[in-house]
């Protein structure tokens, strides 16, 4: 067993026990704090896989951005830190059968992979791994994203531009809605503060 | 050696390795001490984690003391005079004590296992933020290409403890503390990233030891601060925005004593209080190391005799006893990261001052500067950095104004790509035979 081994033992036992945490825990910030468990220790299993990329986007993204949203909306609306969430026994029996069938479907897509480590490893004369300091894992993507690097020579600018401006339109859609709205009213003898009016935010739409 | 990946293997040597027949401390204590292969590593992992973990511990003492005495100087005071002498320097070494005596309090309202274990969050991503930085040429814990990204990715972990903190203390101070925290926190990450980019245009590279080596020679115009109009904007925006992701004052609503008495940790006491201390200053003097390495030339002085002076140490090898260790190259290696220290802590300075001199905004008013002047400028210096090179190319016929003094392939953005076959050995012994 090599270091690689256990490290791999030692993140997959922090992503298993925190979304296990995720599922048992009834104190919604547990939850939360057991789903940065989670991420960030699949985080740590894409930095052992060798794509910092892949790692630094899942922190970023999903520990520091919807994770946060997420403890954000709840502290807006929720009732207090010691309520215990309800769940009734139908929801229990059939998120129970979705589990099972989606660790199945998971489990079997993963058995049949087999170990897939990008990437052969680089062996010296003596059969030794050679691991450079500083591999190039980022050159690699930025030429397939531009589609000079693989056979086929198609990239991925297009459909990440056309993602990019649908984010766009979202974002722009969502502040239009959440935005102070003037109501036009037909009784002018209202005062103007009065009809004014905030929106519910759109936060909890963008997440 | 560990068949390991180096992104995961945080026991990459922070000693340096020299370009020819160079040795490692494993190297050294596998062949000249006689240890076993993987106890020599382990060994030499543990005495860098130990040298790292002392730097994150110590300059955040050494940075609470500067910021005691200098805010007492600012308000016509004196400060600490005691403890330690005349400067009253041991004053954050007596505090920590003070604090560790204290009662470890947990309130009945609040969630026990998230208070004790949130705190822990944000000292364990500002710990890893320093694993991520260069201090020098070969000195970097954990070398990766994406290294700023990553750093970047790290950092916005710290929210993550500090809003669960506030939130779990049950304290309607910590809670709006908390809630002001996540607001301003995601906001200001935005034009933090878009004003990092660009001197990462400018440099070509995400990996922030390339982005250094990138600047060396004379100060103009090889700092990146000085590349283009752009990037000398970009630093500005950086550090404003650097001073908001480290709630300092005036961004520092979240513990905004005269309102929310000390906002998220309120509720916290004795040595978990001083954690969140250790956290905020630890990152204060990452986020101006980062400045440092992306605006400010790095680890070099900007005086291109006096580097080549010490990059020339190298060649100083006398006998000591260890074969292939030089004592010159050693030497270089600590003064260019004390240089690169004392950089990032005039940074850190600044933001004492800073926050000693301005007054506090209000909520909105640090939502709008971020959401309707930073990012939209930050947006504005992207774009522009982007077409500054280009422009150039089109009417002068260089992607530079004033040249470039070590334009070796010049990439068309204006960034040279530092050559791969050269002897660049990151961190590790093996890393420039294995490129080569």
């Amino acid at each position: 067993m090599t270091g690689a081994d256990a490290l791999f033992g030692v993140f997959a036992a922090l992503a298993c026990g925190g979304a296990l945490g995720v599922a048992a825990f009834r104190s919604v910030a547990r939850m939360a704090f057991s789903l940065v468990v989670c991420l960030s220790a699949v985080a740590g299993l894409f930095f052992l896989l060798n794509a910092p990329m892949v790692g630094a986007t899942q922190l970023i993204v999903y520990v520091g951005g919807t994770v946060v949203l997420l403890i954000f909306g709840v502290m807006l609306t929720d009732a207090g830190v010691g309520r215990r969430m309800k769940i009734g026994l139908l929801e229990t029996i059939s998120m129970t059968f979705i589990a099972i069938g989606l660790a199945a479907a998971l489990g079997w897509t993963a058995v049949g992979l087999g170990r897939a480590i990008p990437g052969a490893p680089v062996l010296d004369e003596e059969g030794v791994e050679i691991v450079a300091a500083t591999p190039d894992t980022l050159r690699p993507i930025g030429l397939k994203f531009l589609g000079l690097g693989g056979e086929s020579g198609v990239g991925f600018l297009l459909p990440f531009e056309i993602i990019s401006v649908h984010l766009l339109v979202v974002l722009i859609g969502a502040a239009y809605l959440a935005r102070a709205k003037r109501r036009v009213d037909a009784t002018p003898e209202t005062p103007p503060e009065a009809t004014r009016e905030t929106a519910s935010d759109g936060l909890g739409e963008q997440a | 050696m560990l068949a390991a990946p180096p992104a995961a293997d945080l026991a990459l040597p922070v000693e340096p390795a020299e370009a020819v027949e160079s040795v490692t401390l494993a190297g050294w204590l596998s062949d000249g001490v006689g240890l076993d292969g993987f106890w020599a590593l382990a060994v030499a992992a543990a005495v860098h984690a130990f040298v790292l973990l002392n730097l994150f511990g110590v300059l955040p003492a050494v940075f609470i003391w500067v910021e005691r005495k200098w805010s007492a100087r600012l308000q016509d005071r004196l400060g600490p005079t005691r403890v330690g002498g005349r400067f009253g320097w041991l004053q954050a070494l007596a505090d920590g004590l003070k604090l560790i005596q204290k009662e470890d309090l947990v309130p009945d309202a609040a969630d026990g296992l998230l208070f004790r274990a949130s705190l822990y969050v944000p000292a364990i991503s500002v710990l890893m933020a320093f694993t991520l930085l260069p201090f020098n040429d070969r000195w970097v814990a954990v070398a990766s290409d994406c290294g700023l990204f990553l750093i970047l990715a790290v950092l916005s972990l710290e929210v993550v403890g500090v809003v669960l903190g506030g939130y779990t203390s049950g304290s309607k101070w910590s809670l709006l503390g908390g809630m002001r925290e996540a607001a301003q926190m995601v906001s200001y990450e935005i034009p933090l990233a878009l004003t990092a980019l660009v001197p990462v245009i400018a440099a070509g590279s995400l990996s922030l030891r390339e982005i250094g080596v990138f600047q060396a020679g004379w100060m103009f115009p090889n700092w990146l601060v000085f590349a283009n109009p752009f990037c000398a904007a970009a630093f500005l925006c950086y550090f404003t925005v650097a001073i908001a992701e480290c709630k300092r004052a005036p961004f520092d609503l979240a513990e905004a004593e005269s309102e929310l008495v000390a906002g998220y940790f309120t509720e916290y006491a004795s040595f978990r209080w001083s954690m969140f201390m250790l956290a905020e200053y630890a990152s204060m003097f990452v986020v101006s190391l980062i400045a440092t390495l992306l605006f400010l030339g790095g680890w070099w002085t900007g005086i291109a005799p006096l580097d080549a002076a010490l990059t020339g140490l190298n060649d100083w090898r006398p006998d000591v006893g260890v074969e292939g260790f030089g004592v010159g190259g050693y030497l270089a290696n600590v003064l260019f990261a004390g240089v690169v220290c004392l950089k990032a802590s005039l940074l850190v300075t600044v933001q004492v001052w800073v926050r000693w001199s301005l007054p506090r905004l209000r909520i909105d008013q640090v939502m709008a500067t971020c959401l309707k002047y930073l990012t939209p400028i930050a947006c504005v210096l992207l774009l522009g950095a982007t077409l500054w090179p280009l422009g150039l190319l089109a009417t002068l016929g260089r992607p530079t104004v004033f040249g470039s003094t070590f334009s070796a392939s010049p990439s068309p953005l204006g960034g040279a790509i530092v050559e791969q076959d050269s002897a660049l050995p990151n961190g590790d012994g093996e890393a420039g035979e294995a490129l080569r």
